[in-house]
C-alpha cells in the first residue's frame, strides 16, 4: 500500500467516529450515559434493543418506513423507465423544457411543500397512508431516476433497437426482453438513489403521517420530546436505521463507481 | 445520438408528467394563492397583492437568514469539493480495499437525516460526547449549545462528515474512467504529478465535478432536518438557516401569507443559481 493511502484512511476513521459513538451509546444503560464520560460500554446491555423489538410503537415505525420506501422506489423507477427511453431516443415538442422542468422539482426545498402537501393529501383522503408518503417522494425521486436512466440509455447504441425490430420484435417485447436487461446496472443505480433519498427524508414523511404510517424517524423525534431524554433508546433506534442502508450499499458496491461514471449522477 | 422526431413519445412521458404535475403544480398553485392574500384566521381571505413580497424582501429577519444560508453553503462547498477531490486522488484504484472503502464512505449518505443530527448531537455533547469531551479535555472551551462559534463549527463539521463522500464517489468515478494509456503517454512525456493532475485528471473530472457542485449547492441550500436536530437554529437565531426560518413561520406561527411569499422567493433563488450552474455544465459538455 502506498504512503498516500493515509488520507483516505484518516477520512474513514473520521467517518466512523460518530457512528462508533452512536453504537456504543446504544449498549449503555441510562445510568451510565448520564453518569459521565466513558469510552466504551462498561455495563454492556441489550435492554434498549429489546424495547425496540418488543414495543409495537417502535418496530411498526421500521415497517412503515420500509413500506413507503419500497413503494416509492418501484413507482419512481417504473414510471421513469419509459420516460427516460423517450428522452434518450426521440425528439418531441417541448422535450427540453420538460426535462428542465422535471429537474427543477429536484431543486424544490421540501420545506416549501410541507404545508401544501398536507392540505392536498388531506383533501384527497390519503393523509396518514403509505401511499401518500410514497407519492410525495416521487416529487424528487422521479426527476432523479429519469436523469440517471437517461444517461445510461444514451450509452446504448440505437442499432440495438433497430436490429431487434428487424428480427421481428414488437416494441414492448424488445423493451422488456432486450432493452431492460441491457441497462440492468442503470436500473440498479436508479433504485439505489431512490431508496436512499426516500429513506433519509423526514420532513415530508412526518408532515403526511400521524399514527398509521408513521416512519421510524418520526417516532424517534417524538420520543425525544415526550418521554424525556432516553439517549440509549434513541441511539439504539438510530443504529438500527443504519442497517438497511448498509445492506443496500453492500449489494450495489460494485455498481456505485461504475454507475456514477456512466450515468449522470 | 441522432434522435428521431416522434410526437407519440409524449405517451411514454405521460405517467411521469401526471405524477410530477400532481405533486408540484397543485402545491405550487396553493403557495402562490396564499402569497397574494391576507387572512384573519377565520378562513376568509382578502386580496393583498404583492404586500407579503415587499414585506419579506425588506425584512431584516429574511436578510439575516439568507446571509447565514449563503455563508453555510459557500463554506461547505469550499471545504467539501477540494477535500473530496484530494481523497479520490489518493484512494487505491484496484484491489480488495476498493469495495471496502466505497462501502464505508457511502455509509453516511444512507443514514436518515434526523439520525445524523441526533448522532452529532450525542457526539458533540460537552460532558458525555466524544468530540465535546475530547475538545474540552484538550483545553478548548467548547459548548455548541451556548457559543455561536462552536455551533457553526459543529454544523459545518457535520455537513462535511455527511456529504464529502458524495464528492469523493463522483470524483473517483471520473478518475476510474481515465484509460491507462493516458498515464503512460504522460510518463513518456515526463509529466510530474501536478501536470498529470492539471492536464489529464482535472479535465476528465470536470463533468462529474460540476454535477457534484450542483447537487451539493441545491441540497445544502435546502438543508433542514440535520441542522434543526443538532442546534434547533440556536443559540438564539445564530444558526437559523433559510428553511428553518421558513418552517418556523409556516408551521410554527402559521403565518401563511408571509411564509408563502418567502417560499416563492426562496425557490426562485435556488432556481436562478441552479440554472446558471446547469447552463455552464451543458456548455462544458458541448465544447
Amino acid at each position: 500500500m502506498k504512503r498516500t493511502a493515509i488520507v483516505p484512511a484518516l477520512y474513514i476513521v473520521f467517518l466512523m467516529l460518530p457512528i462508533y459513538w452512536l453504537v456504543s451509546m446504544s449498549f449503555k444503560t441510562t445510568n451510565e450515559i448520564l453518569g459521565g464520560f466513558s469510552l466504551y460500554p462498561r455495563d454492556f446491555t441489550l435492554e434498549n434493543y429489546i424495547v425496540i423489538f418488543t414495543d409495537p410503537v417502535w418496530y411498526t415505525g421500521y415497517l412503515n418506513s420500509m413500506a413507503y420506501v419500497s413503494l416509492n422506489t418501484v413507482l419512481s423507477v417504473a414510471c421513469a423507465l419509459p420516460a427516460a427511453y423517450a428522452f434518450s431516443r426521440y425528439r418531441f415538442i417541448g422535450d427540453k423544457h420538460l426535462f428542465f422542468w422535471l429537474l427543477t422539482n429536484r431543486m424544490a426545498p421540501p420545506a416549501v411543500f410541507a404545508l401544501p402537501f398536507f392540505q392536498l393529501y388531506s383533501a384527497v383522503g390519503l393523509f396518514d397512508t403509505h401511499i401518500a408518503v410514497a407519492l410525495s417522494h416521487t416529487l424528487f425521486n422521479i426527476p432523479l431516476a429519469v436523469w440517471i436512466l437517461e444517461g445510461f440509455m444514451s450509452g446504448v447504441p440505437k442499432e440495438l433497437d433497430e436490429t431487434a425490430y428487424v428480427d421481428g420484435h414488437s416494441f414492448w417485447s424488445f423493451f422488456l426482453k432486450i432493452f431492460i436487461p441491457t441497462i440492468a446496472a442503470g436500473i440498479g443505480v436508479a433504485c439505489f438513489f431512490c431508496f436512499m433519498f426516500s429513506w433519509v427524508e423526514l420532513l415530508l414523511a412526518k408532515t403526511l403521517t400521524a399514527v398509521e404510517a408513521k416512519p421510524i424517524a418520526a417516532t424517534m423525534t417524538r420520543t425525544a420530546s415526550t418521554s424525556g431524554y432516553e439517549l440509549g433508546l434513541l441511539a439504539a433506534a438510530g443504529t438500527l436505521t443504519i442497517v438497511p442502508g448498509a445492506f443496500v450499499i453492500y449489494f450495489v458496491r460494485n455498481y456505485i463507481a461504475k454507475g456514477f461514471a456512466l450515468g449522470r449522477v | 445520438m441522432n434522435k428521431t422526431v416522434n410526437q407519440k413519445a409524449w405517451l411514454f412521458v405521460l405517467p411521469v408528467f401526471i405524477l410530477v404535475a400532481f405533486n408540484a403544480v397543485i402545491p405550487l398553485m396553493t403557495v402562490v394563492n396564499y402569497s397574494v392574500q391576507e387572512t384573519f384566521g377565520d378562513n376568509t381571505f382578502f386580496w393583498s397583492g404583492v404586500l407579503w413580497f415587499t414585506e419579506i424582501l425588506q425584512s431584516e429577519r429574511f436578510h439575516d437568514s439568507l446571509g447565514r444560508q449563503m455563508i453555510f453553503t459557500f463554506s461547505i462547498l469550499a471545504i467539501e469539493v477540494p477535500l473530496g477531490v484530494a481523497i479520490a486522488l489518493t484512494m487505491p484504484r484496484k484491489g480488495a480495499w476498493v469495495p471496502v472503502c466505497l462501502v464505508l464512505m457511502a455509509l453516511p449518505l444512507l443514514i436518515p437525516w434526523n439520525v445524523v443530527g441526533a448522532m452529532w448531537n450525542i457526539f458533540a455533547l460537552p460532558d458525555i460526547g466524544l468530540l465535546g469531551y475530547g475538545l474540552n479535555a484538550m483545553g478548548f472551551d467548547y459548548n455548541f449549545t451556548r457559543q455561536i462559534g462552536d455551533a457553526w463549527f459543529t454544523l459545518i463539521l457535520m455537513d462535511v462528515w455527511h456529504w464529502t463522500s458524495l464528492v469523493v464517489l463522483l470524483a473517483y468515478a471520473g478518475l476510474v474512467s481515465i484509460p491507462d494509456a493516458y498515464y503512460q503517454a504522460a510518463k513518456i512525456d515526463g509529466a510530474g504529478a501536478f501536470a498529470i493532475f492539471r492536464y489529464i485528471q482535472l479535465p476528465k473530472m470536470k463533468r462529474v465535478l460540476t454535477i457534484a457542485v450542483l447537487l451539493r449547492f441545491m441540497d445544502s441550500f435546502m438543508v433542514y432536518t440535520e441542522a434543526v436536530v443538532l442546534t434547533g437554529g440556536g443559540p438564539g437565531n445564530s444558526t437559523t438557516l433559510l428553511s428553518i426560518d421558513l418552517v418556523k413561520i409556516a408551521l410554527g406561527q402559521f403565518d401563511l401569507g408571509p411564509a408563502a411569499a418567502m417560499s416563492i422567493i426562496y425557490f426562485l433563488i435556488i432556481l436562478a443559481l441552479s440554472w446558471v450552474f446547469y447552463t455552464l455544465m451543458m456548455r462544458n459538455e458541448e465544447s
